[in-house]
């Protein structure tokens, strides 16, 4: 490892590409920081937006219609206004109502911290496009199947967890791929509630440095990288999942 | 409707795949929409507005404005007169937001337009540069772009001694135009695909040159199939305007801030005049939402 640090900063004395989070400690380790924060935010929101999918798609196929309509109001106010005011919502509406708690240093402060918020606030976002994608993919399960695993005996959620959703999966993955993509993208906007992920640790170093061009050329490539890497993951899932003689 | 018109479609599906018990029947519109697009993993979301949702913002706005002013107390100004003393700024900065759009659309149109053709070239090495120029913008987040465009342009140039200054608004102008090209490329390349290879070979046959191909035969059918999903665009784009806040932009959520802040940082402000805001942006975007809708429907293809 050291061999690449002093390679960055040979880099930096020849050619005057100046990428501090190489070869020097502190900005190395707050940049890590910065990456960690951006993948524990995106796997964090990821897992509870297929969660939040899986359990919304279950609700709506329910024979109560306050909570269809209550899991259609939810679709429709998360799909319909932009991320950004949805966390601002969150962060600033919310935590307000909520009580505080004491810290270590006898302040008041908030129980929910900005990036507890901007989990929450993508989890929900990207919750409400897998609840339909969900739906459609349990649409293109047959009535049929739903009435031969109860006459087994199912009951509707051991239908639903064993049968319907196995099924419908395989079904919904390409768009649900395309949707956790897009939740990967979105993590960008937690800088708006000074969550100190990649983006902002970036805003961070280049004020520090002045040194914006690199900064900003790492940081795109990094985001690419991280979507290939997703994209990468759930096309391999994709293919593992296959139903023989559907799709291409 | 839609509920009989899909049970149609299901049965048809169930008759084509010979049985009566099929394993699964075809998805719904959710995963229909992105498997049209060519099995895209990294299509945008569908634009999807209903007039009852304005409905609902009028009254988010009215009910949050009424519990603001019952608590305020007297001695302060009304919430609605407030809202109606900023309107003429707050209209002037959603136009503004409205102009960054539409030359952001412009922009990245016709660039993406090129590159979108040059991604169906005879030439790999300008199909291949194309394609990673596409996957590249369109896998980089927004606001990454945004500031990229921001603070790696200059503020100003210097053409044969007249300095020709370049503003925010211009650089935010650019950098959401870069997503938008991306996207654009690839709708190209997705319409350009979808026309059936009996086209370019027929029209082959009649001794057309490459060039009147796409031109003549080609483009011609493509334009159909893009135009509901390049609107959709446009509006995705629209919303994504307020992103230039952030970068400090005077648009409409930086006027907002500015308008909270002179009414002296009154926090019961803040929701009926997102509200509000939220308001503007529906009424613009659900014409195109519905046209979006229809135009679909009526160019959709039957194969």
């Amino acid at each position: 490892m050291d061999i690449i640090y002093s390679w960055f900063q040979q880099l930096n004395e020849t050619t005057g590409i100046n990428l501090p989070v190489f070869y020097n400690t502190f900005d190395r380790e707050r940049f890590f920081s910065g990456l960690l924060v951006t993948i524990q935010l995106s796997v964090l929101s990821l897992i509870a937006s297929v969660v939040i999918g899986v359990v919304g798609a279950w609700l709506q196929g329910s024979k109560l219609v306050w909570t269809r309509r209550i899991v259609q109001a939810y679709i429709q106010f998360f799909r319909n206004t932009p991320p950004l005011v949805q966390m601002y919502f969150f962060f600033f509406g919310l935590s307000a109502l909520l009580p505080t708690v004491e810290n270590e240093f006898g302040f008041q402060q908030p129980i929910l911290g900005s990036f507890a918020w901007a989990c929450i606030s993508l989890s929900f976002f990207a919750g409400a496009f897998n609840v339909e994608i969900f739906r459609s993919g349990i649409e293109a399960v047959p009535e049929t199947t739903r009435e031969a695993a109860e006459s087994l005996g199912y009951s509707r959620l051991g239908a639903y967890i064993h049968v319907i959703l196995p099924l419908a999966f395989r079904v919904c993955l390409p768009a649900l791929n395309n949707n956790l993509v897009n939740l990967v993208k979105t993590t960008t906007l937690a800088y708006a509630i000074a969550v100190p992920e990649l983006l902002y640790v970036s805003g961070q170093i280049w004020s520090d440095y002045a040194n914006v061009p690199e900064m900003m050329t790492l940081l795109l490539l990094i985001y690419v990288g991280l979507v290939g890497i997703v994209v990468l993951g759930m096309n391999r899932w994709e293919r593992a999942m296959r139903l023989p003689g559907y799709g291409t | 409707m839609s509920g009989s018109s899909n049970r149609r479609q299901r049965l048809q599906d169930s008759l084509r795949s010979g049985t009566d018990l099929p394993v699964l029947l075809s998805p719904g519109s959710a995963v229909a929409g992105s498997r049209a697009g060519g099995r895209d993993a990294l299509a945008l979301p569908r634009v999807n507005l209903k007039a009852w949702h304005g409905v609902v913002l009028v009254l988010m706005v009215l009910l949050s404005a009424g519990v603001a002013e019952a608590q305020s107390g007297d001695g302060r100004e009304g919430i609605l007169s407030i809202l109606i003393k900023w309107s003429p700024l707050l209209l002037q900065g959603f136009v503004f937001n409205l102009v960054i759009s539409v030359m952001s659309m412009a922009l990245g149109t016709i660039s993406g337009a090129f590159l979108g053709l040059m991604q169906i070239s005879l030439l790999p090495q300008v199909r291949f540069g194309s394609w990673f120029v596409t996957q590249f913008f369109r896998n980089a987040p927004w606001l990454v772009l945004l500031f990229y465009a921001m603070f790696m342009l200059p503020f100003q140039f210097q053409v044969a001694g007249v300095t020709i200054p370049f503003p925010d608004w211009v650089k935010a102008v650019i950098g959401l135009s870069l997503p938008v090209m991306a996207n654009v490329s690839e709708l190209v390349r997705g319409a350009v695909q979808s026309i059936p290879s009996g086209q370019w070979e027929a029209a082959e046959s009649l001794a057309f040159t490459r060039r009147q191909q796409i031109w003549q035969i080609i483009m011609p059918q493509c334009v159909k199939r893009m135009l509901p999903p390049w609107m959709n665009l446009y509006a995705i784009l629209t919303m994504a305007t307020v992103l230039a806040s952030i970068v400090g932009v005077n648009e409409v959520m930086t006027l907002a801030d500015q308008v909270k802040a002179a009414e002296g940082g009154r926090t019961d402000l803040l929701a009926p005049l997102y509200g509000y805001i939220l308001f503007l942006f529906f009424i613009y975007s659900y014409p195109i939402a519905r046209l979006t809708v229809r135009l679909e429907r009526r160019y959709a293809v039957k194969i």
